[in-house]
């Protein structure tokens, strides 16, 4: 199960930083968004994967049993989630406004009419 | 003295933003609000700075889970000063943009999302958990989106393009690490893992982590192969904005660096030499860009990078001058670069252009401003006795006491090109012809402001150069504080009693 986890999350990353590397507005955004979830799934990965248990120790337990979910990478991925999705949605608004305001998707020639002012 | 009024710096800027969202239709009162918020925060961060001007950390565990299950919110000296620096930063920028900025700037949430920015950054400069400071970070990033973008212009739009792309990538870098970090040591809070690392001994992992955060500050502070955004970005927006920027968003990664730097990774030889040779090439390579600029923003933007380079050698040079020289310049360089681009949004308003070939003869025309244009500009070379040339001179000294001769070299050669470039752009400003048809003087936007309006944009330009003066003729006391500031960023034993104790 980590082995596969870990490929994924490694194909998540090349996929992402290929994505960056077009030259095309929307699939820069793209490749940001699969970077992000790349990120999320290694904080989950590195968290110690438990199968089907609650991250809550029961009232009665005397000791410390390895069987419960560790809770705090539950709570980082869910504020990097937040996180990430509140930035996604503000680059996906502007990528959409400079689409309108430089009419092409290419990011070489938005630097040359930017440059041509 | 609350152990709570910690939070002070957090809750002041978060209740002064709520307040001018509630008054969204009222821009006029919304400056006002601003301002007074700043220069309560100025006395409220003097007031916090007294309690640990002896070399004492105030500690204080959100909602008393105690260390290290809790996140821990930690005030030491370097907290205090660059709290202190953001604060007057951030009021001499109130007062500028509260005159200077658009109506229609305001009206779309400036002041917000302003004093947002600077609710991001007090937080990042209280945390004592490295993932709260990832938090903070982005808390300060997405307030700076919207500010570069607030007016839409075409070149705005570019620059934010390449902002936004690269802050998310170092985003993800930093979560990256902190994930890995999370994985090998179990522990979020700064001053557990510093323990732990220290016992467990700093294997190969360790290392990638270490370089994983040094690319992740990289990219935000603007270092060498990672500073490409920040000229394309800086100068876009309005004067103000820049200006903002230029004092406080770069510096976050410095102080990132110290921090992190300081208290996790023992910097082997490797790591040292690696920061030493991207100091010298972001120190020269930064000056050589601002070289040939006619765009007045674009030229103190590689100026900003050049600088950047100059604190890195202080941390490369990981001794306790060397932090003492870095923490020192970090001072003067929010104040210098803040007050340079508010000097180029004063020159805008009384000119009408960015570009140095549309300026000349302002010491006929404006006699008394053309003086603290040349104070701004001496502070920022590093003449003495302003307060550009002390920390210089300690990390000159620093390293060539060291050995590193090509640091002491790259320090000279890029603060010599500085002068040069400032010297040219002010002497073309102040004493050269103008090259294109003139705007009359009655003119500009500056003329047609009452005196009581002039009088006060140029306030915000005096109050940061006499914080800047004073900076460099209060050398003796404000180097003990810095030598404090450096051992205990040196030997944390000191962070890391005052946090696992509680």
């Amino acid at each position: 199960m980590e082995v596969l986890l870990s490929l994924s999350i490694a194909l998540l990353y090349a996929a992402g930083i290929f994505l960056m590397l077009r030259r095309s507005l929307v699939r820069l955004i793209i490749g940001i968004i699969l970077l992000g979830n790349g990120a999320n799934l290694l904080i989950f990965l590195l968290g110690r994967i438990t199968k089907g248990k609650p991250p809550i120790i029961g009232a009665d337990a005397e000791f410390m049993m390895d069987s419960y979910a560790d809770p705090i990478p539950q709570a980082l991925i869910l504020t990097a989630i937040v996180i990430s999705f509140g930035l996604q949605a503000f680059a996906i608004i502007l990528i959409k406004r400079a689409y309108r305001v430089v009419k092409t998707d290419d990011l070489d020639e938005m630097q040359v009419k930017i440059e041509q002012r | 003295m609350q152990a709570n009024t910690i939070f002070l710096p957090i809750l002041v800027p978060m209740v002064t933003a709520v307040i001018c969202m509630i008054a969204w239709y009222k821009p006029k009162f919304q400056r006002w609000i601003s301002l007074a918020s700043s220069i309560i925060m100025v006395l409220i961060s003097l007031w916090m700075l007294n309690s640990v001007i002896g070399g004492s950390i105030w500690t204080v565990q959100a909602g008393h889970w105690s260390a290290p299950y809790g996140i821990s919110f930690v005030y030491d000296g370097l907290s205090g000063a660059l709290i202190l620096t953001t604060s007057i930063v951030s009021a001499a920028c109130s007062l500028f943009a509260g005159l200077a900025i658009r109506s229609n700037r305001a009206s779309f949430g400036f002041f917000p999302l302003f004093q947002f920015l600077l609710l991001g950054l007090y937080g990042a400069y209280l945390a004592g958990d490295i993932f709260n400071l990832y938090v903070w970070f982005e808390v300060i990033i997405i307030s700076s989106f919207v500010l570069i973008t607030l007016g839409g212009e075409k070149s705005q739009l570019a620059g934010a393009v390449k902002y936004v792309t690269l802050n998310m990538l170092a985003s993800v870098i930093f979560l990256s690490g902190i994930a890995v970090l999370f994985g090998t040591l179990g522990t979020l809070n700064l001053a557990d893992l510093s323990e732990k690392i220290a016992n467990l001994g700093q294997d190969n992992l360790i290392n990638t982590i270490g370089v994983l955060f040094f690319v992740a500050f990289g990219i935000k502070a603007a270092i060498f192969p990672l500073y490409f955004w920040l000229p394309d970005a800086y100068p876009t927006p309005p004067a103000v904005i820049s200006a903002i920027f230029g004092g406080l968003l770069t510096k976050v990664g410095i102080y990132a660096y110290l921090r992190v730097f300081s208290l996790l990774f023992i910097q082997d030889h490797f790591i040292q030499q690696l920061m030493m040779y991207i100091a010298i090439l972001t120190m020269v390579i930064g000056a050589i860009g601002a070289l040939r600029q006619q765009d007045m923003r674009k030229l103190i933007s590689f100026l900003i990078v050049s600088h950047i380079g100059f604190l890195l050698s202080g941390i490369a040079l990981h001794s306790k001058e060397g932090y003492t020289g870095s923490a020192y310049y970090l001072i003067h360089d929010m104040v210098g670069k803040t007050s340079l681009f508010l000097v180029t949004g004063l020159l805008f308003k009384i000119r009408g252009s960015f570009d140095i070939r549309d300026h000349g003869n302002l010491a006929n025309d404006y006699p008394r401003i053309s003086i603290f244009i040349v104070l701004a500009a001496l502070t920022v070379a590093g003449t003495p006795p302003f307060s550009g040339f002390w920390p210089k001179l300690i990390l000159i000294k620093e390293s060539w006491v060291q050995g590193a001769y090509h640091l002491t070299t790259g320090i000279i050669l890029a603060s010599a090109i500085t002068l040069w470039v400032l010297a040219g752009l002010v002497s073309k400003i102040l004493w050269g012809q103008k090259e294109h048809p003139e705007m009359k003087m009655g003119d500009s936007f500056f003329e047609k402001l009452k005196p009581i309006r002039k009088a006060g944009l140029l306030l915000s330009i005096i109050s940061l150069l006499i914080v800047s003066i004073s900076l460099g003729f209060f050398y003796q006391p404000l180097y003990q504080f810095f030598s404090m500031v450096s051992s205990q960023l040196l030997e944390p034993y000191s962070y890391i009693q005052s946090v696992l104790s509680k």
